[in-house]
């Protein structure tokens, strides 16, 4: 965005910065309608069933019916509710999922801000969501809301720990903060991709690296509260946790908000582990192809499995839900940390 | 200009929110006050190039310290009535102390001098040659790793010690044995009978 002030002058290269934000959004906001449709549909198919398939060819304009229809019906707040606080609280998680896009490298240069501490910024707005659903849980003045926030404000801040840990033996393999330097370093073949690494070889690192990418994928599922850890919203327990009062429109930005996290975690994780950009192989054909292309391809295929994780498994207990992520993801990556550590300290060295 | 008028929204609104803090009436509304007095000090410090510690204040601060403060606010019966009744009481003595305060910190301010060695340590850069987040690391984790696993050390005397205070073992609790329960098998956990009808298993 600077780049633009620069070359532009202030006023028009402000213009150019907005514009590309807001085409960015555009973009990121259309994928999701398809996305969520896929969602659907990859969830039907497990079941047997059909799926959305009445609007549009195969239900692709399903996404856009059903916006209409949460735009068009009435805001409900409740009496007691704390109303400031309570339209306050979606649209936090609105804005927030958006502003994490702003790191995330899809194309070489293809970045809004190609920030320094990329990684941190990320990790910071990621640990901020957790207040739209708090706030929405206490502010709607009802108990099944509030049980709600405050189970998901404990799983989303236990997790976070395990994902930081996992977040920082890919830094100290990459060496650098910056997602577009961590994209570059994995540079030349899917054997290069951080989840192998075989060009560290012969130190086995693929040996915590493929543990490290499930235990953060695992992770990310509790950190954006989907099944199996949809705890927070457990409709047979809590009817739908913190968006019990929700509806029409702040219903409809909690749940943009709550899937744009979602595929911002899967983008991370293609970041961090598979090669972002890259081809899985350096050759001619593969090459032609533009990275953007690829990028999408290896989200597509992440976000296919948070739908079959979703399908296909039963929600954990509370109690499990906490042992997983304090007793056995927290251990297992700190002792990972401390191995990556010596590898990158030793690998120099030598 | 986009800088000052950047610098001067965020001050304003870490000013405005810092006192809103003391001022709300609502203890829930006072915690968010606080965190956007802290997200607006992350600001702040981006403005100064020291992105690494807006960084780590976001993360520390508001997504973990404060989110346990609104937990436990959130979850306080606060009797407002009950509040407000002792206020014009403790007003005097409240106001004493303010004024006391007052006047220690501007005389303080007043007759500090500041040594011109301290003042140029005060103002050392980052070198050129590296990132923030680098320099903070060479200087925690290189000159001063000492100090740094002392504090270490004291922050997990006060853990543990949070935690013996508050352990306490319950008796008869039911707890779940996950490896008994994987180890369990066919012949322990189902036993046939040949019932006759009319007897029972007796």
């Amino acid at each position: 965005m600077n780049d633009f002030v620069t070359e532009f002058g202030p006023v028009w290269g402000t213009a150019l910065a907005v514009g590309q934000i807001l085409a960015f959004m555009v973009v990121l906001l259309l994928s999701l309608a398809f996305l969520l449709l896929m969602d659907r549909k990859v969830w039907a198919a497990v079941q047997m069933r059909k799926g959305p398939n009445v609007v549009g060819a195969f239900g692709l304009l399903q996404s856009f019916a059903d916006f209409l229809k949460f735009v068009l019906k009435e805001i409900v707040i409740p009496a007691g509710a704390d109303r400031p606080l309570f339209i306050l609280a979606p649209l936090i998680t609105f804005t927030l999922a958006f502003i994490a896009w702003a790191v995330i490298p899809v194309a070489p240069g293809w970045v809004i801000s190609d920030i320094n501490v990329g990684i941190l910024f990320l990790f910071a707005i990621s640990s901020l969501g957790v207040y739209g659903i708090i706030i929405g849980g206490w502010a709607s003045n009802s108990k099944y809301p509030f049980l709600g926030a405050l189970r998901s404000a404990a799983q989303m801040v236990s997790y976070e720990v395990s994902i930081g840990f996992v977040i920082v033996t890919v830094l100290l393999m990459a060496g650098t903060m910056n997602l577009s330097e961590i994209v570059v370093a994995q540079s030349g073949g899917f054997w290069n991709w951080h989840v192998l690494s075989f060009d560290l070889l012969p130190w086995p690192v693929f040996v915590i690296t493929i543990p490290m990418f499930v235990i953060f994928f695992i992770s990310a599922l509790a950190e954006t509260n989907r099944p199996p850890f949809d705890l927070p919203e457990a409709e047979s327990e809590l009817v739908a946790g913190y968006q019990v009062e929700y509806s029409s429109t702040p219903y409809l930005l909690f749940m943009i908000g709550e899937y744009l996290n979602i595929v911002l975690m899967c983008s991370l994780m293609t970041v961090l582990f598979l090669g972002g950009w890259h081809a899985p192989f350096d050759v001619a054909p593969f090459t032609w192809i533009p990275p953007v292309f690829w990028f999408a391809l290896k989200v597509l295929a992440l976000f296919f499995m948070f739908a079959m994780v979703k399908a296909l498994v039963p929600r954990y207990r509370y109690d499990q839900l906490m042992r997983l992520g304090w007793k056995i993801f927290l251990p297992t990556s700190l002792v990972a940390v401390a191995v990556m550590g010596a590898i990158v300290v030793y690998s120099n060295a030598s | 200009m986009l800088q000052a008028a950047a610098f001067y929204i965020l001050a304003a609104t870490a000013v405005i929110s810092a006192f809103m803090v003391v001022a709300a009436r609502n203890p829930v509304r006072a915690v968010l006050f606080l965190i956007l007095t802290f997200f607006s000090a992350a600001g702040l410090f981006v403005m100064l190039g020291a992105e690494f510690l807006a960084m780590l204040l976001v993360i520390v601060y508001v997504g973990a310290v404060a989110v346990l403060f609104l937990f436990v606010v959130m979850m306080l019966d606060v009797d407002f009535a009950a509040l407000k009744e002792g206020f014009l009481n403790y007003l005097p003595l409240g106001g004493v102390v303010a004024l006391a305060l007052v006047g220690i910190l501007s005389l303080t301010g007043v007759t500090w001098v500041v040594s011109d060695t301290a003042g140029a340590a005060l103002q050392s850069p980052v070198p050129a040659d590296m990132a923030n987040a680098e320099a903070l690391g060479a200087i925690l984790y290189d000159r001063y790793v000492f100090f740094f696993q002392l504090a270490g050390l004291v922050l997990l005397v006060a853990m543990i010690g949070a935690i013996v205070l508050t352990l306490r073992h319950r008796e008869g609790v039911r707890r779940q044995n996950i490896a008994r329960q994987v180890q369990r098998t066919r012949e322990d956990g189902v036993e046939m009978v040949d019932v006759k009808s009319g007897e029972g298993i007796g």
